[in-house]
């Protein structure tokens, strides 16, 4: 069999550029008004892939749940190199928390079937948890390999795969059975840039709500028939799967499937403790330091 | 009606080679309080080989009881034994509330057990309290809130798990201060029998490389810490000068860590480091609230920016508006004037 891999990807907003003005007042972030990135962590999750299928052939599927708009990521998955991209949309997702969003990543991998390795980003930048990996595999029953920095070997006719993980000050190298869930650490692969031919090709490449929206009259199922029959018969389609799909229980997914709810979202009031603002002069710093050298901060 | 279950609140009490990790004690002492609003006992849950000498240590830091596996197969951290073992003591025992460090280990098994039990789990709470509420009508006692600072901006989120059981919680080290060890505190330790499948041992270490950090930040009475507003590795040399002459220790923001300015190692912050030196000096930090979480409680804040208006000024004792390629010069002559 050859080598089938699975990388869990995400789109997030951009959150090196963000203001209060994009919270709703419920604690989510609308994220239609924040510019959408690849999840940094993620796309080296895929240079990894690529890497071992580079070395060892096979196949590597990219998978993401997100909103409609994250078709733009799988893109640029197949512009990379993924040879199938699914993308898992369905307003009954919203508001999903790591419980929910893994039960659905969960769900959509046993629909893809067989694998061999799942790579993911240690996190997303929009919440830092860390969290969807490590629960996606427990819930597929396979073991884990966190904060991955490099793949140093993978054995296929053992079927066992060598990783160094970081650790507190320092590393371990792990010795694993397939399948397994790595994720992965910045630096651990410079992801590769796009190929041209493949962006050429791929830029095309579209999803379900894409080619709704190339129909004007919607209820033309005829010609959204033929579009994607043409998409599907010139590999351009971007699979496109709903809670029905990869027949989830609704109850299970969104925010119903999500045990942990906000609360509440205060504005930080900042304690305006004894402030001194202090001229940039030689004299404004001398009092300072005096006033610090007094207090025994210093010396 | 049934007894008040007694034992609501558990910690993981984190070791490697024998040695407690800091954050388990810091989280016995938050665990103590949290347990005392809801009339519950606070347990620590314990697993390594022949480490049974450190239950003494968690009950004078705090637990009541001390959940004990200890075997060979557990002498080394791996994700599925530790996982697996912790899940099956929780789904039977189910207490309220269980708390990890954010540490290598806690987030590698807190998911896990999370995902398999249905819990409510938060990731690097800076604070964490136990209240009743009435939502919808409905009373929810010992709620476990979960708070922690949001994506972006000056936004602090509480979050809570109403409709299930368990409440589990990550909190970085450092957040939560150590409280001290009473040697005169009695507890109680339970055996908890391993058994093991093979497929859960099947992952086997290899090789393992450690060095004791360089870095101290937690430990340091002095540290100077850039941000983005020292974009330029000589802006940044600038402040390391500054840190070199007052003896400080050197740190940055997540920004800079992000733009390679400085080591993971030295990022201060809910996701970085939590420190309480003597002296923080903010250097180009604009104060976004994930980094005053890290850094607000310092004796002594001195924050230098070249916008009046950034955050960081909110927090500080000392600021001084101004461009840092001017201001830093100038603060280190007149430190060593001072000196003489």
């Amino acid at each position: 069999m050859p080598l089938h891999t699975i990388v869990l990807v995400k789109q997030v907003p951009d959150t090196s550029n963000i203001s209060g003005e994009v919270m709703r007042p419920d604690g989510t972030v609308n994220r239609a008004r924040l510019p959408a990135i690849f999840n940094p962590e993620d796309r080296e999750a895929l240079e990894l892939a690529l890497r071992l299928k580079d070395e060892h052939g096979g196949k590597i599927t990219a998978l993401t749940m997100g909103p409609p708009n994250a078709a733009k990521m799988l893109r640029e998955c197949l512009f990379m190199g993924a040879d199938r991209v699914i993308l898992v949309s369905d307003r009954r997702f919203a508001a999903a928390d790591t419980l929910a969003t893994s039960y659905a990543l969960y769900k959509a991998i046993h629909h893809i079937g067989e694998y061999d390795l799942i790579f993911a980003g240690r996190q997303a930048i929009d919440g830092d948890t860390a969290q969807v990996g490590p629960q996606t595999a427990e819930k597929l029953g396979i073991s884990q390999i966190t904060y991955t920095q490099e793949i140093l070997s993978l054995d296929l006719k053992k079927r066992s795969i060598r990783a160094r993980r970081a650790i507190k000050n320092g590393y371990e190298i792990l010795e694993a059975p397939l399948p397994i869930l790595l994720t992965v650490v910045k630096n651990a692969a410079e992801p590769r840039p796009f190929d041209v031919k493949r962006l050429c090709t791929y830029k095309k490449a579209k999803s379900k709500f894409e080619i709704e929206e190339m129909v004007d009259d919607s209820h033309d199922l005829v010609w959204m028939d033929e579009l994607m029959n043409k998409a599907l018969e010139n590999d351009l389609y971007i699979e496109t799967w709903n809670i029905e799909d990869i027949d989830a229980d609704v109850s299970m997914c969104g925010l119903a499937g999500s045990p942990t709810k906000v609360h509440k979202v205060e504005n930080v009031v900042l304690s305006g403790s004894e402030f001194k603002q202090v001229p940039a002069t030689d004299e404004g710093l001398n009092e300072m330091i005096s006033e610090l050298m007094q207090d025994h901060i210093f010396g | 009606m049934n007894l008040k279950n007694k034992d609501m609140v558990w910690v993981f009490a984190e070791q490697a080679d024998g040695e407690l990790a800091d954050v388990g004690l810091e989280l016995l002492h938050k665990a103590r309080t949290l347990a005392q609003k809801m009339g519950s006992e606070v347990s620590a849950v314990l697993l390594g080989h022949q480490v049974e000498s450190l239950t003494e240590t968690l009950i004078s830091h705090g637990a009541d009881n001390v959940y004990l596996m200890d075997d060979v197969e557990l002498n080394e951290f791996r994700s599925l034994p530790y996982a697996n073992l912790i899940t099956k003591l929780v789904a039977e025992k189910k207490p309220r509330v269980v708390l990890f460090g954010a540490t290598h280990i806690g987030r590698d098994i807190a998911p896990r057990v999370a995902s398999h039990t249905r819990s409510g789990l938060t990731a690097d709470c800076t604070e964490l309290k136990i209240e009743t509420l009435t939502l919808r009508k409905v009373e929810h006692p010992d709620l476990l809130l979960q708070i922690r600072p949001a994506f972006g901006g000056n936004i602090i989120a509480t979050i809570i798990s109403p409709d299930v059981e368990i409440q589990m919680a990550t909190i970085r080290e450092g957040v939560m201060e150590m409280g001290v060890a009473d040697l005169k505190r009695k507890g109680k330790i339970i055996q908890v029998p391993v058994e093991l499948d093979p497929v859960e041992i099947a992952v086997q270490i290899i090789e393992k490389h450690q060095e004791p950090s360089s870095v101290n930040l937690k430990g340091a009475p002095i540290i100077v810490a850039g941000g983005y507003g020292a974009d330029t590795p000589a802006k940044f040399n600038l402040i390391k000068d500054l840190a070199k002459v007052l003896g400080a220790e050197l740190a940055g923001s997540r920004a800079a860590v992000d733009a390679g300015l400085i080591e993971p190692e030295r990022q201060v912050g809910q996701t970085g480091t939590t420190v309480r030196p003597k002296l923080y000096i903010a250097i180009g930090i604009s104060g976004a609230i994930q980094h005053r979480a890290g850094m607000q409680e310092s004796q002594k804040i001195i924050a230098i920016n070249s916008d009046p208006e950034a955050p960081i000024f909110s927090v500080a004792h000392y600021g001084i508006t101004g461009n840092l390629e001017e201001v830093i010069p100038r603060l280190i002559a007149v430190y060593k004037s001072q000196l003489h």
